[in-house]
């Protein structure tokens, strides 16, 4: 069952991702980003980390995408115009992205060299208790070095803006 | 097997009693507000307008559902169907009372049962979170609707919806957040059976009233936050009539258009059923059992019936004789339900909670009834610079009081 669940979304996910830069259309990319967002949120569930799922949907469906969706809307970004591909990239594209993927698939066979299916229900640290506690004693400098970064960014932001305005 | 069925038997019962919530929403809200206003109502169709929102959804149904030529036909259509899927997906998760066992039974040679069941859809252990998640899901319709319109007014009601949801989020999600505090637990039945019990006897141990620090304060942010969520007065501006024509669904009618109210008034109702969840207790009742309180639901449609039927002996108009003492019927055999005590510790629970959720609707409307809508400028203002800060403050001292005491 957990593997019929997630083949369908890791399947969802890649659909989505590759939609993402098929779409011409700005909104319907940003769309297609949210659904990612939604089977990855899916494929965390599977795993047992029902948090980590509920704060993706949250934090990157719910707020980080309506965010893009509101200034593309705000910009009334219109449709990509397509233009005519390098040579470079028309003979050797597709050749180095399936090289890349081995090299890919190659490291993650080299460092995970016994890695198997999880079972769900197998891996219960995925409550918010467990992620709180971990966040508050090993990870806690990681953690605030990261709190301080977006807020760096959030004054930032605000400088950038208010130069605008004036 | 036994779960599958016991599971759509609820599933059919709870879509039955909320479709016709929705739809009774609308009348209770047009009866309130002309009653605040002086005025009938919806009196023409059916006894006291009673079958109004059935007029209604048929006059609905059978319009002609107009595509304007210029639309993003498919976001178009997607946008009504992601509002309502949004809007009625988080009734599952909220549990409305405490269980229910069904007694063993036979029906011809074969025994069913005891089948013991929770009253709710699904029991998720982080379920509040599911809550936030969905209606922070739920702007892509609004914003949809008002992009695919092709229509300025529309464009400029999505814009606006967008931007209000996102920063009433903020203080909303913090709001949640202390009562959590206290709780201990994200799990919706968790947070309503944290508050049971009594202070000294008579003082309920609802998070509003709870010690370390009583949430009275996030209680006020969360509704006022809500109001802003659900788009309703006096942060209605993504459908502001006299600015933006009709807002975000001002191309929209028929079907599509129904939908969007009927996605209005279901987050509506989850919204009263989170807030009194979180705040009211659940189904905690107000006052002990042991002072009386189950004495307290038949008492009041003992009351409720009985003034029925005076008005119906002492009609105001010609067809009162025969539809008040209808209505006291009615009354009276509710009242008669909790006089059967197996009944009652079914019944009690759900008469609290539904009575709070009925409560913070009507104090919804009342709210629409009475005041006028915020300027955009003055809408954004007040979430960053007041309620932001103000619900900051609450949470850092529940948390610190919390940490304190326990």
């Amino acid at each position: 069952m957990d593997i019929f669940f997630f083949l369908l979304f890791a399947f969802i996910a890649l659909i989505a991702a590759v939609n993402v830069v098929l779409q011409r259309h700005p909104i319907s990319s940003a769309l297609s980003l949210v659904g990612v967002m939604g089977s990855l949120a899916v494929l965390y569930l599977l795993l047992g980390a029902e948090f980590i799922a509920m704060a993706q949907m949250i934090v990157y469906a719910g707020a980080i995408m309506v965010l893009f969706v509101f200034v593309i809307m705000l910009l009334n970004a219109g449709t990509e115009e397509r233009t005519g591909r390098s040579w470079l990239a028309q003979i050797f594209g597709v050749p180095a992205m399936i090289a890349l993927l081995g090299l890919l698939c190659f490291f993650a066979y080299k460092v995970f060299p016994n890695a198997g299916f999880v079972k769900f229900g197998d891996f219960t640290g995925g409550g918010a208790k467990e992620i709180g506690y971990a966040l508050f004693t090993d990870y806690l400098l990681p953690f605030e070095v990261t709190s301080i970064l977006i807020l760096i960014a959030i004054v930032g932001a605000i400088v950038l803006a208010r130069k605008e305005l004036d | 097997m036994e779960f599958l069925v016991i599971t759509a038997i609820k599933l059919a019962l709870i879509l039955f009693v909320f479709m016709t919530t929705l739809a009774y929403l609308q009348w209770v809200e047009r009866k309130v507000i002309a009653h605040v206003q002086v005025r009938m109502g919806p009196s023409r169709v059916g006894p006291h307008g009673l079958l109004q929102p059935l007029a209604d959804v048929i006059k609905l149904i059978t319009k002609e559902g107009v595509m304007p030529p210029h639309v993003n036909k498919g976001f178009y259509l997607a946008a009504p169907f992601l509002a309502v899927f949004m809007a009625l997906i988080s009734i599952s998760i909220i549990p409305f009372g405490t269980s229910l066992t069904i007694p063993a039974f036979q029906i011809g040679s074969t025994t069913f049962g005891p089948y013991t069941t929770m009253m709710e859809l699904a029991n998720v252990n982080v379920g509040i979170l599911f809550v936030l998640a969905i209606s922070s899901l739920g702007v892509y319709g609004i914003a949809l609707a008002g992009w695919a319109s092709n229509n300025k007014y529309a464009l400029l009601g999505g814009l606006r919806s967008s931007a209000q949801m996102i920063s009433y989020e903020l203080p909303l999600s913090l709001a949640l957040a202390a009562p959590l505090l206290s709780a201990g637990t994200l799990s919706l039945r968790g947070i309503a059976d944290a508050q049971a019990g009594f202070y000294f006897g008579f003082i309920p141990k609802w998070a509003i009233f709870q010690g370390p620090f009583p949430q009275i304060f996030s209680f006020i942010i969360f509704v006022i936050s809500s109001f802003a969520e659900t788009n309703r007065v006096p942060f209605d501006l993504p459908e502001a009539e006299n600015e933006l024509v009709a807002g975000f669904h001002v191309e929209y009618s028929s079907m599509t258009f129904a939908a969007f109210f009927m996605a209005e008034y279901a987050n509506m109702v989850t919204v009263c059923c989170v807030a009194s969840l979180l705040f009211l207790g659940g189904w905690q009742p107000l006052w002990p059992v042991a002072l009386g309180s189950n004495l307290f639901a038949p008492a009041i449609f003992f009351i409720a019936g009985a003034l029925c039927l005076y008005h119906g002996i002492n009609p105001a108009r010609p067809f009162d004789r025969i539809t008040l003492p209808v209505f006291a019927v009615v009354f009276f055999g509710l009242a008669g339900l909790f006089a059967f005590p197996p009944v009652v510790p079914v019944l009690m629970p759900i008469f609290w909670f539904l009575a709070k959720v009925g409560f913070l609707l009507f104090v919804f409307i009342w709210i629409r009834a009475t005041l006028p809508r915020f300027r955009y400028d003055q809408l954004m203002g007040f979430a960053w610079k007041f309620l932001f800060p103000v619900a900051l403050v609450n949470l850092l001292i529940t948390g610190f009081l919390v940490a304190l005491f326990s």
